[in-house]
């Protein structure tokens, strides 16, 4: 592992702690400003699916779910579809920027689940399910870390794609064909939103159980502490 | 370890970091009430311009087989104001005017002389929902033709019996599957679906596609917009 870590020596009582930049700036600048882009897009999207909440036909007309305007953005059809347009192109600027640097720079072998990873999963499921012993943690992600992460990145391009269909379905008829047509790709759009939401559900309980230096990384890109950097 | 720092630096290291993430700031000027409107009126600006540079007049739209066609009587009505504007048929003429060379009132008839296009496509709303129609009419570009349109100017609009209002870019007029549509499911059009003439423009959202026309512009400059467009809906709307 690649990460830089240091030792802060504390003047006053002269103890030693050890810190990693674990997370670059690039990094930090797209979670931040995506994690306000996602917060809009969601919050859009449920407004437009409120004006037709439902899969099937215009007629008759069965909702799958009524979901209340107010935990929805942009008031109206309209507003909201200002909202979605807008935002949309921060979220595939910061993904684009992000999808580069992380190649570009490297970094992305923190994030990327490949086949090494595999043996090191069912013990981490283990361990965070089952009351298990937890493995010795050698770099930054465990297995499932990375695993969530990757994913989180795949259903991020996956959620630009889908949308891409259900905004150009004629100009881009090939990739609304890819996805079964207009129809079906405004439904697969709509499951890709909740897959992500169960995402940040779990990123965010993570988050807390992880406590405070683990949280702070995300804003300054050191962490205090690590596990994974032995005296 | 590689190196080794005190507490105070380390800090101050933080510190600067923290301040390098400033620039996710800017995106509060969208909860500033002044500044909310302008920004995602320029961002839907920006959407209707990625969708004109998107646009291409020889792509056609998906058309279907018989088989596909949504029924017609599961084809859904969404009118701004009334189902039928109560029009009289007899009485009834397209007001040609602007940058064209034979401006003046035409009938149902003489629009009928050209050659007739039928196509199964899909019409999809703003709300959503889609359903797939079969469609008659002439194309718009030949119509173009005949009243000897600016092949400089920019936008066709139209105006309608229930006082709608749309407008479209030239390229979207001049697409081949852009119709003046007087047929659906090879029947005269229905009241309550724009008879005796509608627009049908795959290649747009359902609300750029007009019913009861009663007038045409050919124009350079564009004064309205559309009604929806007004509400402050995308201009473009391309599909």
């Amino acid at each position: 592992m690649s990460t830089h870590a240091i030792a802060v020596e504390n003047l006053k009582s002269g103890a030693v702690t050890t810190a990693v930049y674990e997370h670059p700036f690039v990094v930090r600048l797209c979670h931040w400003i995506n994690t306000v882009a996602l917060f809009v897009l969601v919050g859009s999207g449920l407004q437009i699916f409120r004006a037709f909440p439902s899969f099937g036909a215009k007629i008759p007309q069965k909702d799958l779910l009524h979901w209340p305007k107010a935990f929805a953005i942009g008031g109206w059809l309209g507003g909201a579809l200002q909202w979605h347009l807008t935002f949309m192109w921060i979220y595939i600027a910061t993904g684009i920027l992000y999808i580069g640097y992380q190649i570009f720079s490297g970094n992305y072998k923190q994030v990327l689940f490949t086949r090494r990873d595999l043996p090191g999963v069912w013990p981490m499921v283990r361990h965070y399910f089952f009351f298990g012993q937890k493995p010795p943690v050698k770099e930054a992600y465990n297995p499932l870390q990375k695993h969530a992460y990757t994913s989180a990145i795949a259903l991020g391009v996956l959620s630009v794609l889908t949308g891409l269909a259900v905004w150009k379905p004629v100009q881009l008829s090939w990739l609304a064909w890819m996805m079964g047509g207009f129809h079906l790709a405004r439904l697969w759009h709509f499951l890709i939103m909740w897959a992500i939401l169960a995402f940040v559900f779990g990123h965010l309980v993570m988050v807390i159980l992880h406590g405070w230096d683990n949280f702070v990384s995300m804003f300054t890109g050191w962490k205090k502490n690590p596990e994974y950097v032995s005296e | 370890m590689k190196s080794a720092t005190d507490d105070r630096k380390f800090k101050a290291i933080n510190r600067r970091e923290l301040l390098k993430l400033t620039p996710v700031l800017a995106l509060g000027a969208f909860a500033i009430p002044k500044l909310q409107k302008p920004l995602l009126k320029s961002g839907l600006a920006f959407s209707d311009w990625a969708s004109a540079r998107l646009f291409r007049t020889g792509h056609l739209a998906p058309t279907f087989p018989e088989s596909a066609l949504t029924p017609f009587n599961k084809f859904p009505v969404n009118d701004y104001d009334v189902d039928n504007p109560e029009i009289d048929f007899d009485k009834w003429t397209l007001t040609v005017g602007g940058a064209v060379q034979k401006p003046g009132d035409y009938t149902l008839a003489q629009i009928q002389e050209l050659p007739k296009t039928a196509q199964n496509t899909r019409h999809v709303c703003v709300e959503g929902w889609d359903v797939i129609g079969r469609f008659c009419g002439v194309q718009l570009s030949d119509f173009l033709k005949v009243i000897g349109a600016d092949p400089g100017a920019r936008f066709v609009t139209v105006e309608c019996a229930d006082d709608y209002y749309e407008s479209l870019d030239l390229a979207t007029a001049m697409h081949p599957q852009t119709l003046l549509c007087y047929e659906m499911y090879d029947k005269p059009l229905t009241p309550e679906h724009g008879a005796p003439l509608r627009l049908n423009i795959p290649t747009k959202i359902g609300y750029k596609q007009a019913k009861y026309l009663t007038a045409l512009h050919v124009t350079h400059v564009l004064d309205k917009v559309g009604y929806w467009e007004d509400q402050g809906y995308s201009y473009f709307y391309g599909l």
